[in-house]
């Protein structure tokens, strides 16, 4: 397990480019072994044969200084369940018995999962707006692996992925966005209706199927066939997440124009909520810790970091705030545990 | 056969797969227009698209459901239940099924032009033999035919060292 789940990984320290918008860059590549059937038809030796191989590969390849292995059948559902909360597994990948597994690096900024959909998904992270230095390291992990595994590939087709949806490049480059002042102001419809013209698909905090709480919505390219891969960076580097930041900042201006009394008093109420609540559900602590981390980042409260509402948005999910509080809670307890977490951390107490 | 809805003939026949029951439609031009089923589709999740899979009556419609993948004997019709296809040579025996399915999914695409690994092209053959003895050896070893297994791993072995 990650060392310090008490904290947040680096890529959630919301020091990167546009962080006051945009949380988290992620770049992932899905690849499959040559000379395997793909998860659906592998029989339960081959099944182990891939875990074995690709474990054996990723831990050799030199990727990263220190490379963490997570067997997920040996391990509990709370370790599993950490490793969702940070973005490190998929739900999908937290369930089933069957051998599986993923490298983590030590700083968390990069998760390959061995036999999720695929054999393989390279996964890096990165805080902040920086898909182009995320690309880059996800390919030089790719070219790595490739020196090592095989990988199932045609010229027509791309690398072969088990879902065709996937086919091609394998690549799936998403963006976190935090998009308070868009909810606030109804307009957020009108980006999910051009995202959709634009064949980009927008999930939420939790990725697929989630709704979006806490205004994060997570905004990532469908289409991995007939485009490379630099193209497709260059629509979200240079056109697409420039436009939604733009969008956001002209709605928080908007706000804080012409609708100033909402807007401070959403965002005060926000943190007096949060620092004199005595219960907190996860998804009343989220709405809420959207809305302070936009006073934080329009620079309409003092005294409170970025970074630490960020923290606080992973550590109040349920499996962080049980490990933090050293044992299983039931509902009542964890609200009344996740209320005193976040006042002691607000008011420094 | 005719359109479920008038006297002429039907043209697309469409197969919904609904709560796990499957509907048939069969319906004529005019009626597929105002069905909707033959409105172009902008990308859509693959359950979305394979649900709503217009197929044109071709005569060939039943042998294509029950054609098999020789490699790891995924039908079209498992791959239209559950959206995921079974090994890479299930890209080359569906190829022509897959396409208009690839064309939808990805902006009118079915070609790929970004990354390709280093040793693309040489390995394809390869990777086809390979697949075909580890289902070999896999089925000796269910069998218990440990000597013919042996072999089959030594074979596996040095085929994969070839690879690298
Ligand atoms: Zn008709
Ligand atoms: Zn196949």
């Amino acid at each position: 397990m990650p060392e310090h789940t008490d904290r947040a990984s680096d890529w959630m320290k919301g020091d990167g480019p546009f962080s006051d918008v945009v949380m988290s860059s992620r770049v992932r590549l899905a690849r499959n072994l040559a000379g395997f059937p793909f998860l659906s038809k592998t029989s339960a030796t081959q099944r182990r044969e891939i875990a074995c191989a690709c474990r054996d590969h990723l831990m050799d390849s030199g990727i990263a200084e220190s490379m963490l292995w997570v067997d997920l059948p040996d391990s509990s559902e709370m370790d599993r369940q950490i490793l969702v909360e940070r973005h490190l597994i998929s739900r999908q990948h937290a369930k089933g018995g069957e051998p599986r597994g993923v490298a983590i690096a030590l700083d968390e900024s990069v998760s390959v999962m061995v036999n999720e959909e695929d054999h393989l998904r390279i996964g890096v992270l990165r805080s902040g707006m920086q898909l182009d230095d995320g690309f880059a390291h996800a390919n030089q992990i790719d070219d790595l692996l490739e020196q090592r595994a095989g990988y199932a590939y045609s010229s027509r087709f791309g690398y072969l992925t088990a879902c065709p949806t996937n086919v091609g490049s394998g690549i799936r480059i998403s963006v976190m966005l935090h998009l308070p002042a868009l909810v606030m102001t109804g307009e957020i419809e009108k980006v999910k209706q051009a995202a959709n013209d634009m064949h980009l698909a927008v999930r939420g905090f939790h990725g697929e199927g989630t709704e979006a709480t806490g205004d994060l919505y997570q905004i990532s390219n469908q289409t991995t066939l007939g485009r490379t891969e630099q193209e497709m960076l260059a629509d979200f580097q240079r056109e697409i997440i420039p436009k939604v930041i733009e969008y956001e900042h002209a709605a928080r201006q908007a706000m804080a124009d012409r609708r100033t009394y909402l807007l401070d008093d959403r965002i005060h109420r926000a943190q007096g909520v949060l620092t004199s609540a005595r219960l907190l559900s996860s998804s009343e602590a989220l709405a809420l810790l959207s809305h302070l981390r936009l006073g934080v980042s329009m620079g309409r409260i003092a005294d409170i970091e970025l970074g630490l509402i960020n923290e606080l948005i992973l550590l109040t999910q349920p499996a962080h705030l049980q490990r933090i509080a050293g044992g299983r809670l039931d509902g009542e307890q964890r609200r009344e545990f996740r209320a005193e977490f976040v006042r002691r951390r607000l008011t420094g107490g | 056969m005719k359109c479920d809805k008038c006297d002429q003939p039907a043209t697309v026949h469409l197969i919904e797969i609904v709560n796990g029951k499957k509907i048939e439609k069969h319906l004529c031009e005019k009626h597929a227009v105002e069905e909707g089923v033959t409105v172009k589709m902008t990308a859509a999740p693959i359950n979305d698209l394979l649900e709503k899979f217009v197929m044109k009556q071709t005569g060939e419609a039943e042998t294509v459901e029950r054609q098999a993948c020789e490699s790891c004997g995924l039908t079209w019709d498992q791959f239209r239940k559950r959206g995921l296809l079974g090994c890479p040579g299930c890209y080359r025996v569906f190829a022509d099924q897959l396409m208009p399915l690839l064309e939808r999914a990805h902006e009118g695409s079915n070609q790929h032009v970004g990354k390709a690994p280093r040793c693309a092209g040489a390995g394809e053959l390869r990777q086809q033999r390979l697949m075909q003895l580890r289902r070999e050896l896999d089925q000796a070893v269910a069998a218990e035919q440990y000597e013919r297994a042996a072999a089959l791993r030594d074979e596996v072995d040095h085929l994969e060292q070839d690879d690298t």
